[in-house]
């Protein structure tokens, strides 16, 4: 946490996968995060289409093709785990997690992983469980399980992007 | 004459009781018609329909400031809840996502109706491909994951876009689950009263209702987990309620302090209480006279006609002051000639003078400036009337006031001194003083008037900048301009909006608009929908479309089952119609955008500027609507359209003071059979007029139409100082001109005094008819005075 805490800005790369029951197979999404100290993250898709996700001071903006939409997370408890948890992990903002999971800490510095549980039942019906692995102050997969039994997978590499 | 003294007093007790009965059953309006024309054009009779009951008038802008961010959002959410119970509000907005489940469902229920990307050919099998796959994509993103469950029976992402429609406005920035504004110093929300904004007793009440709630909410202001959190509220009902409390406050407060004044001074004067009290009567009776005749000339009187009450104790108190000092000398000096015969001509010709200044405000167009002229007149006439014969019915046998002779002779001292100079040079100074005035008037005579209705407005420059900080935060909530379509029914300003929202949607995307919003957003015409409704594919055709849309996506057909039931469903329901909305709180938006008066109805359009800074082309829009065909549409830009009215009223008001002007010149002309004399009598009040507008000009101040009044007051006043002279230098010398001049001296210190009070108010109104009645009549006595060639001097030579 300490480590995550001190970095100011971060670049990398991003895969997506969702695997949701009600689709044949899963969709696929590929792009590039950004994080700036303390509360700012982007998340830039470039493929299938382009679509910028901001998130900044709970409120995330979603902007794709002509159209803008803003959201108020505290409006969209359902919709907060998705993007808090991945910023206040790059945050090190131990606090924030702690206000919306239950979180369990496993392996060395070296090789990590977090298990974040939501606290909130009515966060409970959108996410079931949030795990993230990590080698020191790197993110590497984020996987998002919901309580039907969709989840998404997110694999992280230090960005190749100019 | 004791019978005809009797006479008189039943008269006049006869009118009283008249007059008082008149006055006690007057029907009393406090809106803001006063300020709006008695007889429209149908542009003005738009604006006068928004200015009135528009939605821009029913909102109340909330803001919670201080304290620290969490208490403000706990106490807007906790204040919200409060108000949303509340009858009293149509709609009560936080930024908090209560959209709630009444609302989802309605939308999701009828969306095959309300959603206007609802055409053939998006159940096409090429149409429904690209929808679906669109819903798809956005099931990777967060938006995306709330319609996850919603898939099977909306596919194409309908309710998505009904959201995406009705919030076209952007909306203001939010934290903690409530609005902000972008210092986030504030906690914002916006209150929707059911009252119209003309009805200040309603908006009154919400206001009290709004307070309620936030101390409920807040609880101890000093200690406590909310402490130091404060409201503060703005808006049009919120301003009207305030000037209404402010102007009453200041014209009572103010007729209060300068009653005593003037009590005192005439007390100090007179030395006599029934001196005192015989000199009230012809005020108190005019004030009265003035207000039963507007109640029965016009059936209702405007608070603002009372409010300026105090504009009659400026000439007729007068009269009783000329009445008390001059008699003395008339009995004393003058025998067998009375006050009546040798003093009354010329008051009487005083109080000509000044109904012909008034009468030109009869013929105005604004209701406020009409009644004022009717209740000087009214007042005037009723004031001279009780001097000339009720008081010398009421004076008691042994009456006496102390001899104030030996004042006026120290004034005519001073006089002397001044007048010493020469005729010449008081020409010569008189002729350089007008040059410098009109020097003065015509070097800004581009910003001499203020054409704006705001001159008028009693809302401090304070309030004006925090109501346009509160309404930048919650994005553009000002309306100013709109685009009106009118018809006989509701379904025909549909229809019409919806044409017309076509030819709005085609400037929003070439950006000469930032956006509008439509009544038909909220509910489509029945034509619209039963296009939509015919549009749907039958279950068979929809199911191939479906087969072949879905070749190439991950998604298998039999799990969109409910979406072929639920448009089967919708094909055999029935359209939606105002009825459903009632219940959600889409009703009120709807609403809103709605006006109904008998067999008119009018859907309102509001116009969003592509920047804030960046007035919309309205020549434009006016332009594109036509080329649209929706030639019924009515383009109103409220601010300059109010603006327009209020020029209007202005020039007219100058125009008709001139005539005015015109007739008070004849009626001298008329009277005194002189042109020179006339000449003399008007010399020193156009002098006085031309200094006061010069000295305002060069003080920065632009004047409005209640600077007008005021100059038409100092004619009025001011006449009868000049006729006094005039009277005094053509009759006999009897050299009464210490007398004479005491009377004028005591009567204009009680007008100064008056108004001169005015201008100490806060009432932008008030302080303009102080700041040019309470000089004006100093100086019309001041060069009436010196400008008069010396009665006592002639009858030295003679």
């Amino acid at each position: 946490m300490g480590l995550l805490a001190m970095r100011q800005h971060g670049r990398v790369e991003f895969i997506e996968q969702h695997f949701l029951k009600v689709l044949n197979h899963p969709i696929e999404s590929s792009g590039e995060l950004r994080y700036d100290a303390p509360d700012r993250l982007e998340k830039r898709t470039l493929k299938p289409h382009e679509e910028t996700l901001v998130l900044t001071g709970g409120v995330l903006t979603v902007e794709r093709a002509h159209n803008k939409r803003v959201m108020d997370l505290h409006a969209y408890p359902q919709v907060q785990p998705f993007v808090e948890s991945i910023r206040a992990t790059l945050a090190g903002d131990r606090s924030a997690l702690e206000r919306l999971f239950h979180l369990e800490f496993t392996g060395s510095v070296a090789r990590w992983t977090l298990t974040l549980v939501p606290v909130e039942s009515k966060v409970k019906q959108s996410v079931a469980q949030v795990r993230i692995e990590g080698a020191r102050d790197q993110l590497l997969k984020v996987e998002i399980r919901q309580p039907d039994g969709d989840r998404s997978l997110m694999t992280l590499r230090p960005s190749t992007l100019p | 004459m004791m019978v005809r003294r009797a006479r008189v007093l039943i008269l006049w007790v006869g009118c009283i009781a008249f007059a008082a009965f008149i006055v006690a059953r007057a029907h009393y309006i406090t809106d803001l018609s006063a300020f709006l024309p008695a007889n429209p054009t149908p542009v003005q009779q738009l604006l006068v329909d928004q200015l009135r009951d528009g939605p821009a008038t029913r909102l109340i802008l909330i803001a919670l400031e201080r304290g620290d961010a969490v208490a403000r959002a706990r106490v807007s959410v906790a204040m919200a809840d409060q108000l949303r119970k509340d009858p009293q509000f149509s709609s009560v907005n936080n930024g908090e996502a209560v959209a709630g489940q009444r609302d989802r469902e309605f939308l999701f229920q009828h969306r095959y109706l309300l959603s206007d990307a609802v055409t053939p050919e998006r159940f096409s099998a090429s149409g429904l491909n690209a929808a679906i796959k669109e819903t798809i994509d956005n099931l990777a993103s967060p938006a995306g994951l709330l319609f996850k469950s919603l898939l099977p029976r909306d596919p194409t992402g309908e309710l998505l876009n009904i959201f995406d429609q009705l919030a076209r406005a952007p909306a203001p920035q939010s934290r903690d689950g409530v609005w902000i504004s972008a210092d986030a110093t504030r906690a914002l929300a916006v209150a929707q009263t059911a009252a119209s904004g003309s009805d200040s007793d309603a908006q009154s009440r919400a206001i009290d209702a709004i307070r309620a709630a936030f101390a409920a909410a807040a609880g101890d202001s000093q200690r406590g987990p909310n402490k130091g959190v404060q409201l503060r509220l703005s808006g049009p009902g919120v301003f009207a309620v305030a000037a209404r409390a402010k102007i009453e406050r200041a014209a009572v407060r103010l007729s209060i302090a300068s009653s005593i004044l003037v009590v005192a001074l005439l007390l100090a004067v007179y030395r006599s209480l029934p001196a005192l009290g015989l000199g009230l009567l012809p005020v108190t009776t005019g004030a009265l006279i003035g207000v039963a005749a507007v109640a029965l000339g016009f059936g209702a009187v405007h608070g603002v006609t009372l409010g300026f009450g105090i504009t009659l104790i400026g000439e007729s108190v007068d009269y009783s002051i000329y009445f008390f000092i001059q008699s003395r000398h008339a009995l004393n000096r003058v025998a067998g000639r009375s006050w009546q015969q040798f003093w009354w001509p010329t008051v009487r010709l005083g109080m000509l003078t000044s109904v012909c200044g008034f009468a030109s405000l009869l013929p105005s167009g604004f209701p406020g400036l009409k009644q004022l002229g009717l209740y000087s007149i009214g007042g005037l006439i009723a004031a001279a009337l009780v001097t000339r014969f009720v008081l010398p019915a009421l004076l008691p046998r042994d009456f006496a006031i102390r001899d104030v002779t030996p004042f006026g002779t120290r004034a005519a001292a001073l006089l002397q001194g001044v007048r010493r100079i020469g005729r010449a040079a008081i020409a010569l100074w008189s002729v350089a003083l007008v040059m410098l005035a009109i020097a003065v008037l015509y070097r800004d005579r581009a910003t001499l008037w203020n054409r704006e209705l705001s001159a008028l407005s009693p809302v401090s420059i304070e309030e004006q900048d925090y109501d346009a900080k509160l309404r930048a935060d919650l994005g553009a909530a000002d309306v100013r301009d709109l685009v009106i379509v009118s018809g006989p029914d509701l379904e025909s300003i549909l229809r019409s909006a919806e044409r017309a929202a076509h030819a709005l949607q085609a400037l929003v995307d070439e950006k000469a608009i930032g956006g509008f919003e439509s009544p038909a957003n909220y509910l489509p015409s029945m034509a619209t929908q039963e296009i939509r409704r015919s549009g749907l594919p039958s279950a068979p055709e929809l199911r191939a479309n479906l087969k072949q849309a879905l070749d190439g996506l991950p998604l298998r057909a039999d799990r969109l089952q409910p979406f072929l039931e639920d448009i089967e469903a919708t094909r055999h329901t029935a359209l939606v119609s105002v009825r459903d909305l009632v219940g959600t709180s889409l009703n009120a938006g709807f609403d809103a955008l709605i006006l109904h008066q008998r067999d008119k109805w009018d859907a309102l359009l509001p116009l969003r500027g592509a920047a804030a800074d960046r007035p919309i082309d309205m020549a434009r829009v006016v332009a594109a609507l036509k080329d649209a065909k929706v030639g019924d549409a009515q383009v109103l830009d409220l601010k300059q359209e109010s603006d327009t009215l209020y020029a209007s009223y202005l020039s007219e008001a100058i125009r008709f003071s001139l005539a005015g002007f015109l007739a008070l010149t004849v009626l001298l002309l008329f009277a005194l059979r002189s042109p020179l004399r006339v000449a003399r009598v008007l010399a020193p009040l156009v002098l006085a007029v031309l200094t006061v507008a010069a000295g305002l000009a060069v003080g920065g101040v632009h004047l409005t139409i209640l600077h007008l009044v005021g100059m038409l007051l100092i004619v009025a006043v001011g006449s009868n100082y000049a006729l006094f002279f005039d009277r005094q230098t053509h009759a006999e010398g009897d050299g009464s001109e210490a007398l004479t001049l005491a009377s004028l001296v005591i009567a204009n210190a009680s007008t100064v005094i008056g108004f001169g009070l005015l201008s100490f108010s806060q009432v932008p109104v008030l302080v303009a008819l102080g700041t040019t009645v309470a000089p004006g009549a100093f100086l019309a006595l001041l060069f009436a005075a010196i400008g008069a060639p010396a009665a006592s001097a002639r009858a030295q030579h003679t």
